[in-house]
């Protein structure tokens, strides 16, 4: 069988690419959704704490965080930090300022998923832990937290796959990552629709793995909750 | 053990305690009855500070507690007033993430800082007392209702409290599972435990009771001797009460 010219042509070049861009996403998708995920994890939880601690002033800054965060697009946080700030003189290079960007944009969604979790445990389970002499922090910590954790699995795990495709924003603020290589690719070969293809069956590569991860862990945390 | 004078307890324009005055002797079981409204559960949640009282005195052992409008407790003073007293709940409120012997380990090597070798030793005693050597590995939801609950008791009694309080034990559990639990309870009332239990199960109050509190719109109606309240009484409203549950 002979195949075409223009047929041997994209296949060449989808070939081609494949490694680059895979390696894109190896060096800069993937560094950058698992540290934004883990930086984004602890400002939500101490966000969630906050909201949740009753210390008005605590509670304010909690929630004007969360408010700004959520109320406003992601792309335009990301253009705020990366392209705004070097006009007050905070000059931030693509990747940190990436990183910046979604961690606070993370921070604040998951928090809200945290505590939801938190005060979906029963009121019940606060009481026993009182009831055996407990603490409110002990009671926190032992009782309530183990609880929320497994509760909130599943939402969380939700929303690190879409971080996974959130990254492709960095592309707007030169992060070299898999969507900027593809686009380079398109630009230079004028071969768009297959190139995007191909950038777009990497991503369902990296989101399927993270999916099956995701449902490995869930399985592990799956015992009961208190109803 | 317990002395409790004029209290009360209001939710927002709800008077639900108004003026108890009581006292339970030590190693003896007060049962309170009466019916659903008439503030039995608040005036035991208030005895472990699950609520905190408007107005009144609670005295549990060497400690005593005075309850004023505006009255801030500290934290400190909270948990120390209820390791006194161990708490069996209406819906057990067990762990669902420990297993049976680790529910009734938490509190003491949290709370009381006992070794979990200690600890685990102490969990299976009271396992093995309350029927549930063989279930010490499982988690709660792998138990029927009554086992459930005998866990909750089991988890009150490893915090050694003076005091065992009893909200409605028996009333989630199907009918062939309450004797298990109400059997392990008059045991605890026969070794001698001080206890405050409140109970629709008039049976175990005539068994087991040295005093029985018939309650009624947030007071105190009337208290005595299981004879002298199933029996004797000519008090209209425990009549009145007493017909109903029999019925």
């Amino acid at each position: 069988m002979v195949l075409d010219e223009r047929t041997e042509r994209i296949i060449g070049i989808l070939s081609d690419s494949f490694f680059p861009i895979l390696k894109a996403g190896l060096y800069f998708t993937v560094p950058l959704t698992l540290i934004t995920f883990a930086l984004g994890l602890i400002l939500a939880f101490l966000t969630a704490i906050a909201r949740i601690s009753g210390i008005k002033p605590l509670v304010a800054i909690a929630k004007f965080y969360v408010w700004i965060f959520r109320g406003t697009p992601l792309l335009v946080q990301l253009f705020i930090l990366f392209y705004g700030l070097p006009s007050v003189g905070i000059i931030l290079d693509p990747f940190p300022a990436a990183v910046l960007g979604f961690t606070l944009n993370k921070g604040a969604y998951s928090s809200e998923i945290i505590r939801a979790a938190i005060l979906s445990t029963p009121k019940g389970q606060w009481e026993a832990a009182f009831s055996i002499g407990m603490t409110r922090a002990q009671a926190m910590r032992r009782i309530i937290l183990p609880q929320a954790m497994r509760v909130s699995v599943p939402p969380l795990g939700n929303s690190f796959i879409s971080l996974v495709k959130d990254t492709s924003l960095a592309a707007t603020i030169t992060v070299t990552e898999m969507f900027q290589k593809g686009q380079q690719v398109a630009a230079a070969t004028y071969e768009p629709l297959w190139l995007y293809i191909e950038v777009a069956f990497i991503y369902l590569l990296f989101s399927t793995v993270l999916s099956y991860a995701q449902s490995m862990l869930e399985r592990r945390f799956d015992r009961s909750v208190a109803k | 053990m317990i002395k409790i004078d004029n209290l009360f307890k209001s939710f927002g324009d709800i008077d639900v305690l108004k003026g108890i005055d009581l006292e339970v002797e030590k190693g003896k079981t007060a049962v309170i009855i009466g019916p659903s409204g008439s503030g039995k559960t608040t005036l035991l949640r208030c005895l472990n500070l699950l609520e905190i009282p408007n107005q009144g005195n609670i005295a549990i052992g060497e400690k005593e507690l005075s309850f004023h409008s505006g009255t801030k407790l500290k934290s400190t003073e909270m948990t120390s007033f209820r390791q006194q007293t161990g708490m069996v709940f209406q819906s057990y409120n067990l762990f669902p993430h420990l297993t049976v012997v680790e529910n009734v380990m938490e509190g003491q090597v949290i709370v009381l800082k006992r070794s979990k070798a200690d600890a685990k030793k102490r969990s299976l005693d009271l396992l093995a007392k309350v029927g549930l050597s063989d279930r010490a590995e499982m988690y709660p939801h792998q138990l029927s209702g009554g086992q459930q609950q005998r866990v909750g008791i089991a988890r009150a009694m490893a915090m050694d409290p003076k005091v065992l309080l009893f909200d409605e034990p028996t009333s989630a559990l199907d009918p062939e599972l309450v004797g298990d639990v109400l059997k392990v309870m008059k045991a605890l009332a026969e070794e001698g435990m001080t206890m405050v239990v409140v109970t629709h199960e008039m049976e175990f109050a005539r068994d087991v009771a040295d005093q029985v509190i018939f309650m009624d719109e947030g007071r105190i109606a009337e208290k005595g001797t299981p004879e002298e309240i199933f029996t004797l009484s000519t008090n209209p409203r425990t009549q009145q009460f007493l017909n109903k549950v029999a019925r």
